[in-house]
């Protein structure tokens, strides 16, 4: 138990060298180039402090608890013997790696979920909007985007088709949908993209994607193995789009029923 | 008493973000793979940093983060120089990535690919110096990346036209880069933007977009890290395409 305390201060140590260049470039321009006093400068280090000593707890208990066990479960998962052991004819299919979209599913949006830069942007977009972006919403669109290209990713690697077949049509779906979306939610939809794939979601993706194309028969973990952080940048601009569609899509139902209805005249009753 | 119960809620709600990772973890553990959970203690110690430390994160976000990098933002809007602003937003850029952990690992993957394509000489000297261009060339992409998204801030562009350019210059350089370079240069985008850099480059831009007159920091204000993860991709074609 001991050695988890005496790893923490190392993750805090590394935090810290993370931070440094950070701190420079945020303080020298504020200090050299620009020469105004900072509001709360006392506030905003301790804040720095905050962020600092959390990102240090946050890795060192992925590290501790929940990698070393994801990891495991990846190459468990993807194990020929234990895909083996669903099928009987002892020819492997690519339906076969059932359990292995399942979980790549659940795994992409439960990582999501907890993604910090994730939840900095939903906080701040939910501000900026005046509350009408739920952090929810937003959180859950992206994570359902990032379930479903990882799923994807995953039998992209078992069927062992050119990534760029799907990042290409990926990129004219997202063209199409961009022409159609409404205009505030575009720029957001696209930061999305970028923000899913940090601390939590890529150690785990990774260890599925080279397990697998280390794993099924003609696959080159080198060549296969990469493309999952791709495919989870990629969906969740398209989920994101497609909620903010659906929601404005909703709306204008609503509002069209609603007058619908305010224009029939109602029955007299008896 | 108040502030003693706003501590134990926003634990909770840490926790709650976690939740799902412990049940997915949890169910094909028991369930699927049927076997016990390793070093049961370990991981609920494990957790418990994870919700102190995601609290910790979230409270240093809105004092330290968010704050500075709004200040920022208005300090340069009222001073009016565009070169400057520039300059920064390259520093913050570069600086950010050039010690990115998973930047580091993915580029040493890259170039244990490379030597076994038989790119570059399978020696660890090459490797290194294939590795540490490939970091500086992403760190380089990332900075152009965000002076290009506070350029586009400065002067109102629709985002989606630069997407389209991007996404242009993406799939072109897929067709001509080697095969062997554009798995990991698809990922390379995604690498990119830590979780300390997401905040402050979101802070920036929502900032500058809501102190400059005319723009609209939902329309005009996010977009940065859009930027930020496509760049790389289309210069660690070119990277691979080079060297």
């Amino acid at each position: 138990m001991m050695h988890l305390f005496i790893d923490l201060v190392y993750v805090i140590l590394d935090t810290v060298w993370d931070v440094v260049p950070i701190a420079a470039i945020i303080f020298g321009f504020q200090f050299v180039i620009l020469r105004k006093p900072v509001p709360n400068l006392k506030r905003i280090i301790i804040g720095f402090l905050l962020v600092l000593l959390g990102l240090g707890f946050f890795l060192e208990g992925l590290q501790a608890a929940l990698f070393p066990l994801g990891r495991l479960m990846a190459q468990q998962l993807t194990d020929p013997a234990f895909i083996a052991s669903n099928n009987s004819d002892g020819i492997l299919q690519w339906w076969d790696y059932y359990w292995v979209y399942l979980f790549a599913f659940a795994i992409g949006f439960a990582t999501t979920i907890a993604e910090p830069s994730l939840l900095a942007v939903a906080i701040k977009a939910n501000q900026v909007s005046a509350g009408a972006i739920g952090t929810w919403g937003l959180r859950i669109a992206v994570a359902l985007g990032v379930a479903i290209g990882i799923a994807l990713g995953v039998f992209r690697i078992v069927t062992g088709t050119p990534l760029y077949w799907y990042i290409i049509s990926g990129y004219v779906f997202v063209l199409v949908q961009t022409m159609f979306a409404p205009r505030l939610i575009i720029a957001l939809a696209y930061d999305s993209g970028g923000v899913t794939t940090s601390t939590v979601t890529v150690p785990l993706v990774a260890a599925l994607g080279l397990g697998l194309a280390s794993t099924v028969p003609g696959r080159n973990p080198l060549l296969d193995g990469f493309g999952l952080i791709a495919f989870a940048s990629l969906f969740p601009i398209m989920s994101v789009l497609g909620y903010a569609q659906l929601s404005e899509w909703k709306e204008r139902r609503n509002q069209h029923s609603a007058s619908r209805q305010a224009a029939i005249p109602k029955k007299p009753t008896q | 008493m108040n502030s003693l119960k706003a501590v134990w809620s926003a634990l909770f709600e840490s926790f709650r973000d976690l939740l799902p990772i412990i049940l997915v973890i949890g169910f094909f553990q028991l369930a699927v793979l049927q076997q016990p959970i390793p070093n049961f203690g370990e991981i609920v110690i494990g957790i418990v940093f994870v919700v102190i430390g995601l609290t910790l994160f979230v409270q240093g976000l809105n004092m330290g983060l968010f704050p500075i990098g709004e200040t920022m933002a208005y300090a340069f809007a009222s001073k009016g120089n565009i070169f400057w602003l520039l300059c920064f937003a390259f520093a913050l850029g570069f600086g950010t990535t050039i010690a990115e952990p998973a930047l580091i690992a993915v580029a040493n993957e890259a170039a244990s690919i490379a030597a076994t394509g038989g790119m570059i000489a399978d020696n660890q000297q090459d490797r290194d110096s294939y590795a540490q261009g490939l970091r500086y060339t992403v760190a380089i992409s990332v900075g152009f990346a965000i002076i290009i998204g506070v350029f586009r801030i400065i002067k109102g562009w629709p985002i989606q036209y630069l997407i389209v350019i991007g996404y242009s210059g993406v799939v072109i350089m897929t067709v001509f880069a080697p095969p062997e370079i554009i798995g990991i240069a698809y990922d390379s985008g995604g690498v990119t933007t830590s979780t300390i850099t997401v905040p402050l480059v979101t802070a920036l831009g929502v900032g500058l977009a809501s102190s400059i007159k005319g723009r609209n920091p939902m329309i005009d204000g996010f977009g940065l890290i859009a930027f930020a993860s496509l760049t790389p991709m289309i210069f660690v074609m070119g990277y691979g395409m080079l060297v």
